[in-house]
């Protein structure tokens, strides 16, 4: 039974023509927007999000300050003409959600103790969607803030972890979200550090628990290439600076 | 922001203790960590509600109505029924919510039941268009807090399934393509048998529990909200800012497993 299964999935085709563990082509960028103090691009495929970091500044209204540490404030939105139909702008339901699940993957990471009574304005637009925007505006962020030099324990990679029909697959693109053969299509987005500890997860489909076990071993398994690509892009950074100096 | 509010009404030293409670795996309240408050259920709490239903778990309390109306398909789904999701979270039901547009906490309520729901195609809603294309059911779930003593989100997926289970389809004038409100008809919405049940862990220290308290809940360091039917998850999202180590999730895994039973359990004779 199980040799079968595992034919299947040697079979399975995915619609790009990927292998299962295989990302779209990735690229990130940092220093995109000059008058951020710190700023980023990533992408999966086509889908391309933007982070522009301000602060630690003073938080207003006052009220809001928390004594006791830096307030990490982050702002998902999708630019209109990002997907076919236009999106209306301004902040919906579901970008109020993504906005604070991004603050919530960002911010186990962060050193912001010692920035008491500020905050820090994370950014995040997508520019052109194909999938996995939460995702990408995740890696972007976190590229951000280390390029606007907040303190921070370690990186965290996001990845949209697929079961497509019995399949588990690597960043889903939008035809694969939308898969509806056999069990349909799940999606499960997934952020952690290098150390494989979890800052975010979130699931839509359908799934056993054996099933989504195999689904964290592959976005560990993946997040390793992401995690390379962010080291290599705030090396490179880095270097340019030190260059330029 | 609130997270701050809630720690100046749970204060540190309460904190503290409930923390040095879980350590030796004991409650304020004398429960096991792993162990649920006793539900209580009520149906019918409005007369022009489809359904509705009063969930209490413990002292936490929520009213959930259904309302039906027609409308045009959305364009993705020509030939289903919508459903809508909202939660409120009532000034009246505790001194940490004001009065204004909704915040994070109850969009994010109204937003995970709605996942509950709609990934585990609980209401078949295939079987809610009337033409295609042109005219379809509306199932509106509103979910209002009444006391907030705690674990809000998994009382209200509990209140959306009971209010779902009793609601009746109201009566359509064909002719006028317009609902008669008041009248309904002997049909029930059109339900699968897979029982979605929202199963929320918390992780406080290094113990993880169910079910919490107001207090308990304020010093929650992260949640898991997983919607299962059975051995199938159909929905997760984890809330809050703190790591959970894979070994530690997949701890989850096997206590929401656990949970979905209990629960079950409870909820059998409210479910037939």
């Amino acid at each position: 039974m199980d040799g079968e299964e595992e034919k299947m999935t040697e079979k399975f085709k995915r619609p790009d023509g990927r292998k299962p563990d295989e990302l779209r082509p990735m690229s990130a960028k940092v220093g995109v927007v000059p008058n951020a103090d710190g700023s980023a691009m990533f992408s999966f495929g086509d889908t391309i999000a933007i982070a522009a970091v301000y602060g630690p500044k003073e938080l207003h209204p006052r009220n809001q300050r928390d004594p006791e540490k830096g307030t990490l404030r982050c702002n998902y939105s999708m630019l209109s003409f990002s997907v076919s139909e236009r999106i209306r702008p301004g902040p919906s339901r579901r970008s109020m959600e993504i906005s604070k699940i991004t603050e919530w993957a960002l911010e186990p990471v962060l050193l912001i103790d010692r920035y008491e009574n500020t905050v820090i304005d994370v950014h995040i637009n997508i520019i052109q969607a194909n999938a996995s925007t939460r995702c990408a505006g995740i890696n972007a962020a976190i590229l951000a803030l280390a390029h606007a030099g907040i303190p921070m324990k370690n990186l965290v990679t996001s990845v949209s972890i697929g079961k497509l029909n019995k399949n588990i697959v690597a960043d889903l693109s939008k035809e694969e979200e939308d898969w509806e053969e056999g069990e349909g299509a799940t999606d499960i987005p997934i952020t952690m550090t290098p150390n494989g500890e979890l800052t975010h997860i979130q699931l839509d489909g359908k799934i056993t628990d054996k099933q989504l076990k195999e689904a964290i071993e592959l976005a560990r398994k993946v997040s390793k290439e992401i995690y390379a690509l962010q080291k290599k892009t705030l090396k490179e950074a880095c270097q340019n600076v030190e260059d330029e100096e | 922001m609130w997270r701050m509010k809630n720690k100046m009404l749970t204060a540190n030293i309460t904190g503290e203790r409930i923390k040095q409670y879980l350590a030796k795996g004991k409650r304020f309240d004398g429960r096991k960590l792993d162990e649920f408050r006793d539900i209580e259920i009520e149906t019918g709490i409005s007369k022009h509600a489809e359904g509705s239903a009063r969930v209490k778990i413990g002292k936490t309390e929520v009213l959930v109505g259904i309302k039906m109306d027609t409308a045009a398909p959305y364009p993705d789904s020509p030939d289903k029924g919508n459903l809508m999701v909202t939660a409120e979270l009532l000034p009246l039901s505790s001194r940490r919510f004001e009065s204004g547009p909704p915040k994070f906490e109850a969009v994010e309520i109204g937003r995970i039941v709605d996942r509950i729901i709609r990934e585990s195609k609980f209401i078949e809603l295939e079987k809610l268009c009337i033409k295609e294309g042109e005219k379809v059911w509306n199932i509106f779930i509103d979910i209002y807090s009444i006391n907030d003593d705690g674990n809000l989100l998994d009382a209200a997926a509990i209140g959306a399934l009971i209010a779902l289970k009793q609601a009746k389809i109201p009566k359509y004038d064909e002719k006028k393509e317009k609902v008669i409100y008041g009248e309904w008809t002997n049909n029930k919405i059109p339900l699968s048998k897979d029982i979605p049940i929202s199963t929320t862990i918390h992780k406080i220290g290094d113990s993880f529990l169910v079910d919490p308290t107001r207090e308990e809940e304020d010093i929650s360091e992260t949640r898991v909200t997983i919607g299962r039917s059975g051995e199938t998850i159909h929905s997760m999202q984890k809330g809050e800012k703190q790591f959970l180590k894979i070994e530690e999730f997949y701890k989850v895994l096997e206590i929401s497993e656990k949970m979905w039973r209990d629960i079950f359990k409870k909820l059998d004779k409210f479910l037939k």
